[in-house]
């Protein structure tokens, strides 16, 4: 029986939906005891939290414990909003979410961060009464996807890898509808994609037991030296490789750096704070632990840290480091080493991953993003760069994934990159996207990619300033830097176009960002035109290398393990 | 008085309530959720209510009377005492919230400090009427008499 299969005691399959474990939170200790008894009266089985700390431990010390979780928007000790992502990243319950406030403006928040209800009080008992019809419908979903899993021969890592980014992976905040969306367009993408017939994607699926094993193996590693590989290894799954792993790492940072959007959203573009010089193997420096403070040179180093829209500064910035600094010519050479070696499972996966390779961090530390546009200034009028390809994959994009990522850079290179990892652009979240955008800060970008703020066309903002700033970039090193590899920038072009943000991956994922062609720094930008496309959150994603931009410092170099945390699987 | 005037009594009084706004549906559904299991369910409700209030009313009361007034704060307590107010059905210091909200948004000091008064006193005389409707009805349960819904 599907209950059965989905997970449910048996002891409650019978009498479903009697029995049904319900996690109440709400701070109002006056409605937390109406809802007790009203969710009694249903015949559920009710656990009360005042706190949303309290709620997320006992969540986490009895996994298997709850089959939906209610809570209220308004609490002190943590936003509702921020529970719901937990929630659904780490557990994959049903959340709904309460609220005497019923501003449209508030329900639709809700639904964005993937609760599957939204509820206003004063709260009757007839809605209560139905909220089993959430868990019944996400175990329904379940069971489809495992079967669809078992279907396929073997996992592949497609071309950019990005497939993985489709499967039932559940990014924080996006629950079921969306992860239910997002599963289609994965279908979607894999039928795409599967150019080669001999070679058949297996989607894997995120379950809550993987995930947490997944997140088991990260906390035993440590954030901060964490990486695909490791993790593979500690989780000791059968059929899961690296690039599955690699994705929902860097699906996970752009949560984890969701978290820290707050905080960081006015330092975003300064915050990027590049961590130190990449090393090979600090695939930790993704920053998640390092707030952007300030974007420009570290950023492009690698502070990639998630904190939300760093992820996208760091999306940018891997991008931009890689073309600009010539970086990509240094790394270019590692990389190849690297690559090959990081890149184990298929030429293909080789190219999407590699810019991030470390070399790049080894790459002067003048690579900053800003070498981008430094080699030559005319590239980084945004403005011209025909926004074709991007615009392109992004539309195409833009319907699979709810994630508009940020156009990749150069469409030429990343044209056909990005033609690849199209797939790969899967929308991680429309919150990390309007995250990103937020974090553009045109300022920050020092004409990067002033992407700023809210829907700003890029195109806009950006072109300006950055054609002045690229002159002055230029002028440092950057170019000979960046440039340098016009093959290395391509793939990683391909990466950066994800924007994704670029989850510190580890040495092997390093994003070369290095565009080839003597890295117009417009490839990010020449599809800034997304707006056209693609909201422009999704262009404030790209802007990431822009934000490095202004850093231009190469002594920064971008920590390619850093940068280009993002998924190889992105961009290829 | 005698069991059955004491049971006309409390129903003309709780339907008064109603009457006059100071309770709602919710009120009745919390009034239907009570069972042999939870006997005196309504009772405790409302104490926690009771308690909440407070202590956002003192809340309140402190932080317009800073120099500088944080009217996130304050419009923080005021959501919170609408919600809890919800709880129990007081419609009438639900709806005098609502109007303290816009004047926290507006920011205006004068507009908010007129709403906590008006607040309070809805609070309070929402507080005596339910005292006194417990009562009524302790008082037929001592009779030996059962409560009317």
């Amino acid at each position: 029986m599907v209950f059965l299969e989905a997970g449910f005691s048996s002891p409650r399959n019978d009498a479903f939906p009697a029995g049904l474990r319900v996690l109440v939170v709400d701070d109002d200790p006056t409605w937390l005891k109406i809802l007790e008894k009203m969710l009694k009266k249903c015949s559920y089985e009710v656990t009360t939290c005042g706190l949303a700390r309290d709620a997320l431990n006992l969540l986490r010390e009895r996994k298997d414990g709850y089959d939906i979780v209610i809570s209220d928007v308004n609490m002190p000790d943590m936003d509702g909003f921020k529970l719901l992502e937990h929630v659904g990243l780490e557990m994959d319950l049903p959340v709904i979410m309460m609220s005497v406030d019923g501003e449209t403006s508030r329900v639709m928040k809700g639904v964005q961060h993937g609760a599957c209800d939204y509820l206003l009080k004063p709260i009757r008992m007839k809605e209560l009464r139905n909220i089993w019809q959430h868990v019944f419908r996400k175990k329904i979903h379940e069971v489809r996807d495992i079967e669809s899993l078992e279907g396929f021969e073997n996992i592949q890592l497609t071309r950019s890898g990005c497939d993985l980014f489709d499967d039932g992976h559940f990014l924080g905040g996006d629950d079921t509808t969306s992860g239910r969306k997002r599963k289609d367009a994965d279908n979607r993408h894999e039928d795409r994609d599967l150019t080669d017939p001999s070679t058949k994607k297996a989607r894997v699926v995120w379950t809550v037991d993987l995930h947490q094993k997944f997140v088991k193996a990260v906390n035993l590693i440590g954030f901060d030296k964490v990486g695909p590989k490791k993790i593979l290894d500690l989780m000791n799954v059968p059929r899961l490789t690296r690039e599955n792993v690699a994705s929902h790492l860097q699906k996970y940072r752009l949560y984890l750096s969701r978290l820290q959007k707050e905080s960081d959203i006015k330092n975003s573009f300064n915050g990027m704070k590049l961590s130190d010089p990449p090393s090979k193997d600090s695939t930790a420096s993704f920053g998640l632990h390092k707030p952007m403070n300030t974007v420009p040179d570290d950023v492009l180093n690698g502070t990639y840290s998630f904190s939300v829209n760093k992820s996208l500064a760091q999306s940018v910035d891997l991008k931009g480091q890689a073309d600009r600094n010539g970086i990509t010519s240094v790394p270019m050479a590692e990389p190849k080493g690297a690559l090959s070696k990081d890149i184990p499972d298929s030429h293909k996966t080789k190219s999407s991953q590699m810019s991030f390779d470390h070399s790049l961090g080894s790459v002067d530390s003048g690579v900053s993003f800003a070498t981008f546009g430094s080699t030559d200034p005319s590239q980084y009028s945004w403005t011209e760069i025909p926004e074709i390809q991007f615009k392109q994959e992004y539309e195409s994009f833009q319907p699979e994934n709810g994630f508009n990522q940020l156009p990749l850079p150069e469409p030429s290179m990343i044209e056909k990159e990005v033609k690849r990892s199209r797939t790969e652009v899967k929308p991680l979240f429309d919150e990390y996207r309007s995250n990103l955008v937020e974090h553009l800060s045109p300022a920050d970008l020092v004409g990067l990619f002033p992407v700023q703020g809210k829907n700003q066309t890029l195109k806009n903002q950006a072109f300006d300033p950055i054609s002045a700033t690229k002159s002055t970039m230029k002028t440092k090193d950057i170019s000979q830097n960046c440039l340098a590899d016009s093959e290395f920038a391509q793939r990683n072009l391909n990466a950066a176009g994800i924007g994704v943000p670029l989850a510190s991956l580890s040495e092997d994922l390093q994003i070369c960002w290095l565009q080839g062609d003597g890295y117009p720094m417009n490839f990010a930008l020449q599809d800034f035109e997304c707006s056209e496309y693609h909201d422009p959150a999704l262009i404030a994603e790209t802007p990431f290398y822009l934000y490095d931009a202004p850093r231009f410092d190469h002594e920064h170099l971008l920590d390619p393990t850093e940068y280009f945390a993002i998924d190889q699987g992105l961009f290829v | 008085m005698d069991l059955v005037q004491l049971q006309r009594q409390l129903v003309e009084y709780r339907t008064s309530l109603y009457h006059e706004g100071f309770l709602d549906a919710q009120f009745t559904q919390l009034q239907e959720l009570q069972d042999e299991n939870n006997p005196d369910f309504v009772v405790e409700v409302v104490s926690l209510f009771f308690e909440d209030s407070e202590r956002l009313l003192n809340e309140l009361t402190t932080a317009l009377e800073q120099q500088s007034v944080d009217f996130k704060r304050v419009d923080a307590h005021v959501h919170q005492l609408k919600g809890s107010s919800s709880s129990i059905g007081a419609q009438r210091v639900q709806k005098v919230c609502i109007a303290f909200r816009n004047y926290c948004e507006e920011k205006n000091v004068e507009g908010c400090l007129k709403c906590l008064q008006q607040v309070k006193h809805e609070y309070s005389l929402v507080k005596t009427k339910l005292e006194s409707m417990f009562q009524l009805e302790q008082q037929i349960l001592s009779a030996g008499g059962s409560i009317p819904m």
